[in-house]
């Protein structure tokens, strides 16, 4: 049944059966900013930048089902402090060194920044000691850079089959593996297919070879590939 | 009215962003009839005066002289301003920090990456001691506005100190504010739509 009874900052909207706030928002033209959500595999609510207030409740959009009687609000003083609060964490967690990154320019965490107005970090750095695998021969991985979305995982897992990354270690312990965490290049199970690559929104995986600013991440191959296979259609 | 009275201050950094206040071109010659450089790696004063309105901290704090200087700073200014991503951030010179303290890094630097192994300087030598970590300006004092860019641009270094000299809050809209690299505006979605280079198999650039 659709949804006919929501308010989207005080307007009255209608929403599909099964649509997430996010997606019902999208539709009425609202922008919500999210990080882990890549359209084509299913949403796990990792980052919490989409959060919203239902009914004076705050909750992730990306996986809560619009319903009747909601009121929904996506842009109040407290979610943008929230926002902010969230992209300073992340940066505050691992090593971003923006100026020096593969990513310079194309990073969905630097343009959350710059969106948000985050213009430095309020918390303390934690400077964790992080690896860098460059044992495949056309991807590299790079912890320091890793908010662990998961994209990664989700889409090597939905979109490839391959299942070549999982989330190993717990809290600021955490870090994503290949294969049992064996080094990539070692991996039995990646089929070197590039999609995770392609759905990283950081310099956490990049192209080997790509230097500072020089890693782009193909988003448009990706919605080609997820829209091909969502409603079979292979041409463009 | 009196001048503006303008000091800019190198800390840990490279001199890349007062390379780019070099690079407001002719507004450095409009700007001298309302704004006095004080102070500045660009001018011959020994010592930091009292009473200067606007400061720009080009780098991070990472040795007791910057500790000694950032505080002098603050005490004698009445606007401190963070000047580029190593003030705001730590940038490049807070690699470091995931080494651990300051010994490490010495240790990493004169002894296992230097052939042959040198000597790790001494305290009475006239190098200033490293601090254990490297830190951002405001990790160590208040800072009233914050100027990111590794360097910030001309443009945008030119419109934050107009808001300042004319007593306005420095708020920049429209100027891209963000961490990294100058002229690289971030692309809209963190995405390009090009062919894919992992199909294509090819280097990212240059092929
Ligand atoms: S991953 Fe993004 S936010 Fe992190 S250092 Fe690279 S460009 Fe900056
Ligand atoms: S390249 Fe493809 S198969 Fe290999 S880890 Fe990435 S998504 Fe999985
Ligand atoms: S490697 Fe990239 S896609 Fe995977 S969890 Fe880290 S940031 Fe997300
Ligand atoms: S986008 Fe909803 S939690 Fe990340």
């Amino acid at each position: 049944m659709a949804v006919t009874t929501l308010r989207l900052n005080g307007a009255m909207i209608s929403a599909r059966e099964g649509q997430t706030i996010l997606e019902a928002a999208r539709e009425a033209g609202t922008r919500i900013p999210t990080l882990c959500h890549l359209d084509g595999v299913s949403p796990v609510g990792a980052c919490r930048l989409c959060l919203v207030e239902v009914n004076g409740r705050l909750m992730p959009s990306c996986v809560t089902k619009a319903a009747e009687e909601m009121d929904v609000r996506t842009d109040t003083e407290q979610l943008r402090e929230y926002r902010k609060m969230i992209v300073e964490l992340l940066f505050a967690e691992r090593n971003h060194v923006c100026s020096v990154c593969v990513a310079d320019g194309h990073c969905e965490l630097q343009n959350l920044a710059e969106e948000l107005g985050v213009d430095h970090i309020r918390f303390d750095y934690l400077a964790p000691e992080c690896g860098v695998d460059l044992s495949h021969d056309r991807y590299g991985q790079d912890d320091n850079r890793c908010i662990l979305c998961t994209r990664c995982v989700r889409v090597c897992d939905e979109v490839e089959g391959a299942h070549t990354w999982d989330v190993a270690g717990r809290g600021a312990r955490s870090r994503v593996i290949t294969d049992l965490d064996r080094p990539w290049g070692e991996s039995s199970t990646c089929t070197s297919c590039g999609k995770c690559v392609m759905a990283c929104p950081t310099g956490a995986l990049f192209h080997r070879g790509a230097s500072v600013a020089e890693n782009v991440h193909d988003r448009a191959m990706l919605r080609f590939l997820i829209t091909a296979r969502e409603e079979k259609r292979w041409t463009v | 009215m009196d001048r503006l009275r303008l000091a800019t201050v190198w800390l840990g950094g490279c001199s890349g962003c007062h390379m780019s206040f070099l690079d407001t071109d002719e507004f450095l010659l409009e700007q001298a009839d309302v704004a006095e450089v004080v102070y500045s790696p660009l001018v011959d004063a020994k010592e930091y005066p009292e009473g200067v309105d606007v400061v720009l901290v080009e780098g991070a704090v990472c040795n007791v002289e910057h500790l000694a200087m950032i505080q002098r700073v603050r005490e004698r200014t009445r606007l401190v301003v963070a000047f580029g991503d190593c003030a705001v951030t730590g940038n490049v010179t807070a690699l470091r920090n995931p080494l651990g303290g300051a010994l490490p890094v010495l240790e990493r630097a004169y002894l296992r990456a230097s052939d042959p192994p040198g000597a790790i300087p001494e305290a009475s030598d006239t190098v200033p001691e490293l601090l254990d970590r490297v830190v951002p300006v405001h990790a160590i004092v208040p800072v009233d506005a914050f100027l990111p860019g590794c360097p910030p641009s001309g443009p945008t270094i030119r419109a934050a100190l107009e808001r300042m000299i004319a007593g306005e809050p420095v708020d920049l809209p429209g100027h891209r504010i963000h961490f990294g690299g100058y002229g690289q505006p971030p692309s809209p979605d963190g995405a390009e739509a090009m062919p894919s280079r992992a199909f294509r198999g090819g280097r990212p650039r240059g092929d």
